[in-house]
């Protein structure tokens, strides 16, 4: 843990320090590409024993288009801390016989990839790319995308998560976006973001508060909690059309919307009956029904996977804890008990395989982003912060997008599930907040 | 802490309702004019109903409206016992009058789950109030959590003034 405080002290002077050249390049290039007000600001912690050494050479005429290609991919792979990049400087490779595999091998290079952009009309852009296993002397895989120029980074992206899936197993999660409350003077806008927070759009903008932003499981629709008549509601807004309806506007406070897998349904908490309680509404917000009764307080629902269970936050042993309930068709005040570390665990969040769940730990006045195996019980700490918030899995379960505060500065940060690997994404203007990590694309 | 007042309407007009000293009746005055887009008390020439001169009246306890909680407790401590039993009469003899409870807490901790203690305040406030003679058409509670800070900032003297809850007239 004493590494992670060091961290903290590098994160506001990262930019000013850097210590590698393949950090300076990469931030560099993030600095040019910025948008004006969303800015990606990497640092990575720790799992350097086990990283992939992989060298990415800037693929032939990328640097005619507006956006690099290349620098999207190594941005991408580096976050994860998985990766080690090589540094191809002199070599410029960009088809599989222009390849003197020995050249990477000496540069300690596992992975290689090369690629050209062909260019097919005005607005259209073909990318050829290859992932090629150095010691094997062979490809890896490939592929040939083609995207209109509007959409280079979502194609990087694509790419980046081809090699993360071929080298490590695991389901690549570059493609997908992140929903967050952005907090600029009085206003209040939730917006919608690539996964490394460039491309940031508002769905709707507010001078009154917004919390709890939820995706359909679909990835099309958000449920949020909005403040402004003077109460929480809850809404569901259309991502395409930017349509919205109340689905929650009960007498009392409505809030903490959470999915079921089906999408068809939403656990709200209500207030209408007396205390905050669980209930569950049909996503057009007809057919209330009430699912928690208990004494205390019930609140920040969130289904397990399979859609069987519920997470929750209760009082109703005396502190704040995290519960389990079964989702049926009648009410029930029965429900497991599953954290037991401290007098404060709250805001469940469960991994898609539904195997953890990461939560926020009060630990010495200190609130941090936790995970725990709901087999064995088994608790991590995963952060040594002040006031961590949110915590959101990644669809692939192997980051979790969280909320926490630099100088009281709202910013998100994500740590990998075995906490070796941080980063964090920071807004110049204003704070950032309630980050939703959203789902896999459709076509994933 | 004044500067802080002009976040919103909604905190401008509870914040301003909430002063129980006499130095803020200046601020009273302001803050009601602002609502209703004159500053005359008496609202002449609206339809406002006549009982919101008495809801105003700086010499009333009627215009204190907000009530303060200790760190972690929903309990209405007995400082503000009269001034939410006082609200609870004139709801009871003003039958078409009626408030929404808005309970606050400090930014400690997960919002929902702040959401939930401030919702507490607010129903505690109301089980007052309907004790008292107070119909419950007449009254909804609920909660901002940590979203509306009355103070900005870490550390007791801002946590003690955002765990409160507000008594806003419908109308008003």
């Amino acid at each position: 843990m004493g590494n992670f405080l060091l961290f903290e002290n590098l994160i506001l002077m990262s930019i000013h320090r850097s210590k590698s050249i393949y950090r300076a390049l990469i931030l560099l290039l993030c600095l040019i590409s910025a948008p004006v007000y969303a800015q990606l600001n990497i640092e990575i912690f720790g799992g350097g024993a086990s990283r992939i050494p992989i060298a990415i050479v800037p693929f032939a005429d990328e640097n005619k288009l507006q956006q690099s290609i290349t620098s999207v991919i190594s941005a991408d792979l580096q976050r994860t801390g998985l990766f080690k990049l090589v540094d191809p400087a002199g070599l410029s490779p960009h088809a599989p016989v222009e390849v003197v595999y020995s050249d990477w091998a000496n540069r300690g290079a596992n992975a290689l990839v090369i690629g050209r952009v062909v260019a097919i009309s005005g607005d259209q852009v073909e990318i050829q790319f290859r992932l090629m296993d150095v010691a094997k002397k062979s490809q890896l895989t490939g592929l040939a995308i083609t995207v209109p120029t509007a959409q280079l980074r979502m194609a990087a992206h694509r790419i980046a998560d081809v090699i993360y899936e071929a080298l490590t197993g695991d389901v690549g999660v570059f493609s997908t976006r992140i929903a967050y409350v952005l907090k600029r003077g009085n206003k209040y806008a939730l917006q919608v973001a690539d996964a490394d927070g460039y491309n940031a759009q508002s769905i709707i903008e507010y001078t009154e508060p917004i919390i709890s932003p939820a995706w359909s499981p679909d990835g099309s629709q958000l449920a949020y909690v909005s403040f402004e008549n003077k109460k929480p509601i809850v809404y569901v807004q259309k991502l395409a059309t930017r349509e919205r309806r109340a689905v929650a506007s009960f007498k009392g406070s409505n809030s903490a919307p959470a999915w079921s897998p089906d999408g068809k349904k939403l656990a709200v908490v209500l207030t209408g009956q007396g205390g905050s309680q669980i209930f569950l509404v049909n996503a057009d917000g007809s057919g209330l029904q009430r699912l928690s009764r208990s004494s205390g307080i019930d609140t920040e629902p969130n289904f397990s996977p399979d859609g069987r269970y519920i997470l929750f936050t209760s009082d109703r042993g005396g502190s704040p804890q995290i519960y389990r309930m079964p989702v049926t068709n009648t009410e029930t005040s029965n429900a497991e008990r599953l954290t037991f570390e401290g007098s404060y665990n709250v805001s469940p969040d469960y991994s898609r395989d539904g195997k953890d769940f990461t939560f926020i730990h009060r630990n010495n006045g200190q609130f941090n982003v936790a995970v725990q195996e709901i087999g064995s019980r088994q608790v991590q700490i995963l952060t040594n912060s002040k006031f961590d918030e949110s915590p959101s899995f990644a669809p692939n379960g192997k980051m979790i997008l969280y909320a926490t505060e630099i100088n009281g500065h709202g910013i998100l940060s994500a740590v990998s599930r075995d906490g070796q690997t941080r980063q964090h994404l920071s807004v110049q203007i204003g704070d950032i907040r309630e980050p939703a990590w959203g789902p896999l694309p459709t076509w994933k | 802490m004044r500067k802080l007042l002009g976040i919103s309407l909604i905190v401008l007009l509870s914040a301003c309702a909430s002063q129980t000293t006499q130095p803020e009746v200046d601020d009273l005055n302001a803050g009601a004019g602002a609502g209703s887009g004159g500053s005359d008390l008496m609202g002449s020439g609206s339809d406002r109903p006549s009982y919101f001169s008495q809801l105003q009246d700086p010499n009333s306890i009627l215009s204190q409206r907000s009530v303060y909680y200790e760190y972690d407790s929903y309990t209405v401590k007995s400082e503000y016992r009269e001034l939410v039993l006082s609200h609870a009469r004139f709801l009871r003899d003003n039958a078409s009058a009626s408030v929404i409870l808005q309970g606050n807490t400090d930014d400690r901790g997960s919002r929902e789950y702040n959401l939930a203690l401030g919702q507490r305040r607010a129903d505690s406030v109301r089980n007052m109030m309907t004790l008292a003679g107070a119909r419950d058409e007449q009254i909804e509670s609920v909660s901002l959590g940590e979203e509306k800070p009355r103070a900005l900032g870490h550390g007791e003297s801002a946590w003690s003034q955002n765990r409160r809850t507000d008594i806003l007239y419908r109308g008003e």
